[in-house]
């Protein structure tokens, strides 16, 4: 176990080391130089050379490499140019919006898509499973924003539920709360979880329906055994390994797709930084935070593989590198 | 769907009911007649004539960035499979590490520094399709290799290239074929998301994704604008899903069983 758990940091700390080369070094080959792409084309000799300055672009493209990762390891991070603001700090406060918003749209999916999935492989070819079926099939379809639009067309503009978007704040003292900041984030959540359950649903039910064509399975009903205690004894332990590794692939994707729907719902979360760097060609930004989105996707992937270990052994003395 | 998709942009490249450039501001947000069967935006153009269009940028962003997994993904896991060793290691953990790399978040990078476009989300798309062939290419490709027929060409004097050539690329094809449908459908989904934050295809095209982007600003006064065009990126993808579970159960009958 301990041997594959080092194998397994190894890779985790290579693909976080090549990942930060790349993004580097993609912004450091751009046409032209990081300060004319921040300025424009009609920035003036003195004002480019003022930015190259505060940039440290006199300095060769190594050091400025090693100053930028040093600096991220040591919790210092560069400074904002349109905000002026270390980019850590940046980061911090708009994922106090993100990061519950990926949570709240993943527990949506598993929650919904174990339900579903487990009553789908149960009611095998029947008109149940049919109908989970279809759903999913149109779940996977529809584009994440346009359902979000829809929800906005339906809850906010129709009904009036809830506002069409915008975030009050966690505190009372800014004119939010728990309960405000839960409730703008509930619409947002759904149209995030949507595809995701309907991936996620697809996944339970066909391993459901593989465990459950295993010989232990017929082993365990023939030594008396009832379908729920094989169920959930058995079955479900099996099943959970393609499940865990797609609710892993999924947790990344809901926050990359996070990016697009708090745009829908202007929600400040770290999707709208990243867009609005954009808008403001705030390149330190930029490569701080796809530096941010990547090591979390890096970090779930290393996650899900100890996951995996704990839930089959087998991986854990195998060699195998699921 | 997928002919509808296929038959949209084919007739929209001949004819359209309006041009899709022709502004008629008297006319705008005009509810559904027999003039506009879905109705005109906030500038009066006609959105069936503009849907019609926007199918031809969906379809051309699927066939590139699908293109470009094929033609790249598939020669690298063929490779790797071929040569086996550190070859293979070396390509299947680079596809790991490109996993790490979202399309979306891709398009953002190289659109912060190219600005947005249409070549740049296709590319972006495009890289992000490449690990996905060349995972599926080099697993389907192993268990070829396996076979009884791939040792006999090998016992008759074949090279590996020979064997790549005429043994394991026409059986991994059908797996290849069925991945491709589902990659498209992907596609246009991300090349809509990428429209719709304006960091796709840019304006005068016409596109689904940043129509829904317009009419989201026009939602209390014509909330139909921001159905039209969503539930034209839906078909398809529902149609290019549809038709990959088809292709699937038609080419490898095992595979539906448990589906």
């Amino acid at each position: 176990m301990t041997s594959f758990v080092y194998q397994r940091l190894f890779s985790f700390f290579v693909t976080l080391a090549v990942t930060s080369v790349v993004v580097f070094g993609v912004l450091e080959w751009l046409p032209g130089n990081a300060a004319q792409v921040i300025l424009g084309e009609t920035a003036t000799p003195e004002s480019l050379a003022a930015m190259e300055e505060k940039l440290g672009l006199n300095q060769p493209a190594l050091t400025r490499y090693f100053n930028w990762t040093g600096g991220l390891l040591q919790g210092q991070s560069g400074i904002s140019i349109s905000y002026d603001t270390p980019t850590a700090q940046l980061m911090l406060e708009r994922m106090h919006v993100t990061l519950p918003l990926a949570v709240m749209a993943m527990s949506i999916t598993v929650i919904m898509a174990l339900c579903l999935g487990l009553y789908a492989a149960s009611k095998q070819n029947t008109a149940g499973d049919v109908g989970v079926m279809t759903l999913s099939q149109i779940g996977l379809a529809l584009p994440n924003f346009w359902l979000a639009i829809l929800l906005i067309l339906l809850f906010a503009v129709q009904l009036q539920w809830v506002s069409a978007g915008g975030f009050p704040g966690w505190s009372e003292e800014d004119g939010g709360g728990l309960w405000a900041g839960l409730a703008a984030l509930i619409l947002p959540a759904m149209a995030l979880a949507a595809v995701q359950t309907a991936i996620l649903t697809r996944v339970t039910r066909s391993a459901v329906i593989e465990a459950m064509s295993e010989d232990y399975v017929r082993t365990a009903r023939a030594k008396g055994l009832s379908k729920q205690q094989v169920l959930w004894g058995h079955v479900l332990r099996n099943a959970m390994i393609p499940v865990v590794t797609v609710m892993g692939l999924q947790f990344g994707n809901l926050i990359t797709s996070a990016i697009v729907i708090e745009n829908v719902f202007v929600l400040p979360g770290i999707g709208r930084l990243i867009f609005q760097a954009i808008a403001n060609r705030d390149l330190i930004v930029v490569r701080d935070v796809v530096m941010l989105l990547s090591a979390m996707v890096i970090l779930i992937n290393f996650l899900i593989d100890l996951l995996y270990a704990w839930i089959d052994p087998r991986l854990k003395s195998g060699g195998a590198t699921a | 769907m997928v002919l509808l998709l296929v038959l949209s942009a084919l007739v929209s490249l001949f004819w359209s009911p309006y041009p899709v450039g022709d502004i008629d501001i008297p006319n705008k947000l005009a509810a559904a007649s027999a003039q506009h069967w879905f109705g005109t935006d906030s500038l009066g153009r006609d959105i069936a004539s503009l849907l019609l269009v926007g199918s031809q940028n969906s379809l051309l962003v699927g066939f590139i960035a699908v293109g470009i997994g094929l033609g790249v993904g598939v020669p690298l896991g063929l490779l790797a499979s071929a040569k086996r060793g550190w070859v293979e290691e070396v390509v299947m953990r680079v596809a790991d590490f490109t996993f790490a790399f979202p399309a979306l978040l891709s398009a953002i990078l190289l659109t912060a520094i190219y600005g947005p476009g249409l070549v740049v989300s296709i590319t972006a798309i495009g890289i992000f399709n490449i690990p996905v062939f060349a995972r599926i290419t080099r697993g389907a490709a192993n268990a070829v290799w396996t076979r009884d027929y791939t040792l006999a060409a090998r016992a008759a004097g074949k090279t590996k290239w020979a064997i790549t050539w005429e043994h394991v690329l026409p059986n991994v094809a059908s797996v290849l074929i069925v991945q491709a449908t589902v990659q498209f459908a992907i596609a246009i989904l991300a090349e809509a998301a990428l429209s719709y934050l304006g960091l796709g295809t840019q304006p005068p095209n016409p596109s689904w994704g940043r129509m829904l982007n317009e009419a989201q600003s026009q939602m209390f006064q014509a909330p139909m604008l921001a159905v039209y065009p969503g539930a034209a990126i839906a078909l398809a993808v529902l149609g290019l899903n549809l038709m990959g579970d088809g292709l699937r159960d038609l080419l490898d009958p095992r595979l539906s069983r448990t589906r």
